[in-house]
C-alpha cells in the first residue's frame, strides 16, 4: 500500500486536537502514523505521538472508565463476528479470578492483510490494547497468537516487545506464540486449547472462553485490529472514536481490498460507507463487475448492483445474508466465474476443517466435490438439487462456526451466480473457467494429526 | 419464563466427540434425524415433557457420551 493510492473520495475526518489525536489524511486513525512518516512506528515514533500508556482509565470492574468508553464507543469485534467488545470485556471483568487476555493475530483469512499491516507499521498500538484491555478486565497474564509460517512478523513482535520491555512500558509481560496455521487453528476456542498444551483445533462449547478459557480462567479474546481501536478510545474518548463512520456503525475499519480494483490493498476507512466508496479507497472497479464478495472466504457473494450501495454495517449487511467478516471486499469482474472461483474456495475449506466433526468430515468435501462438478464438469439437476440440501446441512452442525461459514458462501454463490449455474447445468462450462483465477487460494493438503500442535 | 416451562430440558450435542453411530436417532426420531453419513440432525433441542423418558433412553444409547440432557436454560 502507499499513501498515494488513499483515493481522494474518502469522508474527510473533522479536525481535532493536535495532541496526538490528529487522524492522518483522509481520516486514518490507526495508520496515521504510516501517512505522517511513511515508515513503521517504532516505540520512540509511537510515544511521541500517543503519549504514555492510560492505565489510570482501564481500571478493572463495573465503574471500569475504559469500558465504559469502549461501550459508548460502540466498538464492534474486527475478527469476524462484530461482536460489542464491551459486553465480552465486561463479561471477562466480571467472571471468577485473575482473567486472561488473549490477542488474535493469526489472520487466518487468505483474502485479508490488514491485521499484518497494522502490525507492520503501528505495532505498539495492538500492544497498548493488550495493555490496558488486561487491566481493564484484570488480568495476570497476556498472550499475543501469531501464524508460525509468518517469521518475519515473528521477528518485529518480539524486537517489539523487547523495546517495550526495556522502557518498562507494560505493566504485564506479553507473550508471543506461534501456533500452526490452518483456516480453523485462528478460532478462538482452538487458541485457547492450545495455549492449554493441546492442539489448535476448535473445542466444543460451551464452556466459552469469556467463562473457561487458559488455564480455566474467563479468557478474553479480540482481535489485534480491534484491541487498537481500543487503545485510541481510550486515549481520545467515544465522541472522537464517533467522529467517524455512522451512528450504528461508528468509528473507522480496516478494510482489504482485492480483485478488480485499481489499487488493492489494505485501507482504513469510515465504518457505514457504501461498499462503493469503500472500494474508491483503492481507486474503484478497474474494469465491470459482476459481483462483490464481502468478508472473505467466510464472506458472502453480493451482486455488484446490489453491493454497491449497501452500506458496510453489520445489520445493513445481515438484511442481505452477509456481513463485515473481517474487513474484506473482493471485486469480481464480469469476465472471471463466480462459479468456478467459489468451487476452488470451497475446496481450500474442506481441506482446512479440523476433521472433529461430520459436517467438516464429510458434509463439507461432499459439497465442495458437487461444486466442482458444477463449476468444471458436468452436474444433473439432480445433482444440483443434492448440492443444495447439502449445503444447507452445513449450518448449525460443526462444534464451530467453520461448516457455517462455508454454508453461506456456498449458498450466496449459489443465488449471486443463479444465471451461471443454469448455463452450466445446460452448456458445461464457460470459457472463464480456464482464466487465471480472481482470488488468490492457497494450495496444500489436508493437515496431518500432527500438524496441529 | 413462564413457569410451566421449568421442568423441560433441552438436547445438548457434543459434535466432536460424536462419531456418527446413529443410535439416538432411532430411540428420539420426533427430535432426531440422521444425514445422510450418519451424523444427526437436531431439529429441536427442546425436550417436552411427554418425550423425556425417549430421550433419556437415546442419552443412554450413545456409546461416546456425545448427547447429554440438560435442565433447559431460561
Ligand atoms: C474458522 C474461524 C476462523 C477464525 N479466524 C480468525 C482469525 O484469523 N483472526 C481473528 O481475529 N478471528 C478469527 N476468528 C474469530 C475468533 O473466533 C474470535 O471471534 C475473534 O478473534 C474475537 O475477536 P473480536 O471480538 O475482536 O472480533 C475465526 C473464527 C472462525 C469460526
Ligand atoms: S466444525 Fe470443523 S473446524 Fe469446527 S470444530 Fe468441528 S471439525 Fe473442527
Amino acid at each position: 500500500m502507499t499513501a498515494e493510492s488513499v483515493h481522494e473520495s474518502t469522508r474527510p475526518m473533522p479536525a481535532v486536537p493536535a495532541d496526538g489525536s490528529a487522524p492522518g489524511p483522509h481520516g486514518t486513525r490507526l495508520l496515521s502514523g504510516w501517512f505522517t512518516t511513511g515508515r513503521a512506528a517504532d516505540l520512540t515514533d509511537h510515544l511521541d505521538r500517543y503519549g504514555p500508556l492510560p492505565l489510570d482509565r482501564a481500571r478493572r470492574g463495573h465503574a471500569s472508565p475504559l469500558i465504559n468508553a469502549v461501550e459508548e464507543a460502540g466498538l464492534t469485534g474486527r475478527g469476524g463476528a462484530a461482536f460489542p467488545t464491551a459486553r465480552k470485556l465486561q463479561a471477562v471483568a466480571d467472571g471468577r479470578g485473575a482473567a486472561v487476555v488473549v490477542a488474535n493475530a493469526m489472520e487466518s483469512e487468505p483474502a485479508s492483510a490488514k491485521d499484518a499491516t497494522l502490525l507492520e507499521l503501528a505495532p505498539h498500538l495492538v500492544l497498548d490494547g493488550i495493555a490496558l484491555a488486561a487491566r481493564a478486565v484484570g488480568a495476570r497474564e497476556a498472550h499475543l497468537c501469531v501464524a508460525r509460517t509468518r517469521q518475519h512478523q515473528v521477528h518485529e513482535l518480539h524486537a517489539a516487545l523487547a523495546e517495550r520491555e526495556r522502557r518498562r512500558v507494560d505493566p504485564l509481560p506479553v507473550r508471543l506464540h506461534e501456533l500452526p496455521h490452518h483456516y480453523v487453528s485462528s478460532e478462538e476456542s482452538a487458541l485457547v486449547r492450545w495455549l492449554n498444551g493441546g492442539d489448535a483445533r476448535p473445542l466444543s462449547t460451551p464452556p466459552r472462553p469469556f467463562e473457561k478459557g487458559v488455564g480455566k480462567r474467563p479468557t478474553l479474546i479480540d482481535n489485534v485490529e480491534t484491541l487498537a481501536h481500543l487503545a485510541l478510545i481510550a486515549r481520545y474518548g467515544p465522541a472522537w472514536y464517533r467522529e467517524a463512520g455512522t451512528p450504528d456503525a461508528p468509528g473507522t475499519t480496516l478494510v482489504t481490498l482485492g480483485g478488480a480494483v485499481r489499487h488493492p490493498g489494505v485501507y482504513e476507512a469510515p465504518m457505514g460507507a457504501p461498499i462503493g466508496r469503500l472500494l474508491a479507497h483503492g481507486g474503484g472497479p478497474s474494469e465491470p463487475l459482476s459481483a462483490v464478495l464481502v468478508g472473505g472466504f467466510f464472506g458472502s457473494w453480493l451482486p455488484a448492483e446490489q453491493a454497491l450501495p449497501t452500506p458496510f454495517t453489520k445489520q445493513d449487511l445481515a438484511a442481505l445474508g452477509a456481513g463485515p467478516g473481517a474487513g474484506v471486499l473482493v471485486a469480481l469482474p464480469q469476465r472471471a466465474c463466480g462459479l468456478a472461483e467459489t468451487a476452488s474456495v470451497l475446496a481450500f475449506l474442506a481441506r482446512n476443517g479440523a476433521q472433529q466433526c461430520g459436517p467438516c468430515r464429510f458434509g463439507l468435501p461432499a459439497v465442495a466435490e458437487d461444486f466442482a462438478a458444477l463449476a468444471f464438469g458436468r452436474l444433473d439437476p439432480d445433482g444440483l438439487r443434492r448440492l443444495e440440501r447439502r449445503v444447507g446441512l452445513l449450518a448449525g452442525r460443526g462444534a464451530c462456526r467453520h461448516p457455517d461459514g462455508a454454508s453461506r458462501f456456498a449458498a450466496t454463490a449459489l443465488r449471486t451466480f443463479a444465471a451461471d449455474v443454469e448455463r452450466h447445468l445446460h452448456h458445461g462450462p464457460c470459457p472463464a473457467v480456464h482464466h487465471e483465477p480472481v482470488l488468490h487460494v492457497p494450495t496444500g493438503s489436508v493437515p496431518g494429526p500432527d500438524e496441529w500442535r | 419464563m413462564a413457569l410451566t416451562r421449568s421442568n423441560e430440558q433441552s438436547l445438548r450435542l457434543d459434535r466432536i466427540a460424536c462419531e456418527g453411530h446413529g443410535a439416538c436417532a432411532e430411540l428420539l426420531p420426533e427430535l432426531l434425524s440422521l444425514d445422510e453419513w450418519g451424523f444427526p440432525i437436531v431439529h429441536s433441542a427442546t425436550v417436552p415433557p411427554e418425550l423425556a423418558a425417549h430421550a433419556r433412553r437415546a442419552v443412554a444409547a450413545c456409546p461416546v457420551l456425545a448427547l447429554r440432557l440438560e435442565r433447559a436454560r431460561p
